[in-house]
């Protein structure tokens, strides 16, 4: 399986990425935004940072670059996009997904273990994975999802929320809500369930020496579901 | 001609730093201040000397690029 890690300037998360997907078994490439296409993949990943200094709006200069006309291309076409943290603000600012993420609402860049609750199976990136709630790593100061009424009752209609934030039991209240995201939304799929946002990073819970392994179980079904 | 853009929130959505600073100008003595909305603006020279034309086309920029329209409008001044 080939999969390809885009860079922007300002990404910091690619190499961790690479390692990961290398870890379970993906063939992958490293491609610079500035390239015009990007070579046969299984699975482009838009990996977390801070692409252009999160000028304007997080995501919104990266949203806009060379490569990402061929990341649409290949979105559109079914394949499998997945953005963490800063890869998902980039989905949303070039209109793959939903809502946008804004700041965190008590002001604060948040870098801690979370627990998140998976809430649809029924596609690639979580199908076979047994686990209901995995602990997962986020860092970030802009995770706070919102997006119109409107919007948020068809991502409700259609399943698309992929994972919201918890305890370790599952509890996704308000309790448990680390950023003021909307219904505690982690991470979201488009219409399709090809493209996947979420702002945990799997790729930094790969090892239980260092960190944890629910990060392994994603990679582990990804690798699998392909 | 320069052409000058105000992004603002739209009415109902949350503004953190608007709200952080609306509480320090609170702390400050300003007591009778009961809202910030914090906004972003732009200077934009454009190299069309048709005022239509180049407003026509700063609107094509905020709808693409400087505002995003989920939660922001934009007003061109």
């Amino acid at each position: 399986m080939k999969s390809s890690v885009i860079i922007f300037p300002g990404s910091n998360c690619d190499r961790d990425m690479d390692v990961a997907l290398k870890k379970f078994g993906f063939e992958n490439q490293m491609v610079w935004h500035n390239d015009a296409e990007i070579p046969k993949s299984d699975l482009i990943v838009l990996p977390g940072g801070f692409s252009y200094g999160d000028y304007l709006r997080c995501g919104s200069i990266a949203g806009k670059s060379r490569i990402i006309k061929s990341v649409i291309d290949f979105a559109n076409s079914g394949g499998l996009v997945l953005g963490i943290c800063n890869g998902f603000q980039i989905l949303t600012e070039t209109g793959l997904l939903p809502g946008i993420l804004q700041q965190n609402k008590y002001l604060n860049f948040i870098c801690k273990n979370i627990f998140v609750k998976i809430k649809d199976k029924e596609n690639k990136y979580f199908k076979k994975i047994k686990k209901e709630v995995l602990e997962l790593h986020i860092a970030h100061n802009e995770g706070n999802y919102f997006c119109s009424k409107d919007e948020l009752k068809s991502i409700e209609d259609n399943g698309q929320i992929a994972v919201t934030y918890c305890d370790h039991k599952g509890n996704d209240d308000e309790k448990n809500n680390p950023n003021g995201a909307l219904k505690n939304i982690a991470g979201i799929f488009n219409k399709d369930k090809n493209i996947l946002g979420m702002m945990p990073h799997p790729e930094r819970m790969i090892d239980p020496f260092l960190s944890g392994e629910d990060g392994s179980l994603f990679f582990e079904n990804l690798i699998e579901s392909l | 001609m320069k052409v000058k853009v105000i992004v603002t929130l739209k009415n109902g959505v949350l503004d953190p730093q608007g709200k952080a600073i609306q509480q320090t100008l609170n702390g400050m003595t300003f007591d009778n201040v009961s809202e910030v909305r914090q906004g972003k603006y732009f200077d934009i020279e454009v190299n069309e000397s048709d005022e239509n034309k180049a407003k026509s086309q700063v609107e094509e920029m905020c709808k693409k690029l400087l505002a995003n329209l989920v939660i922001e409008d934009y007003k061109i001044l």
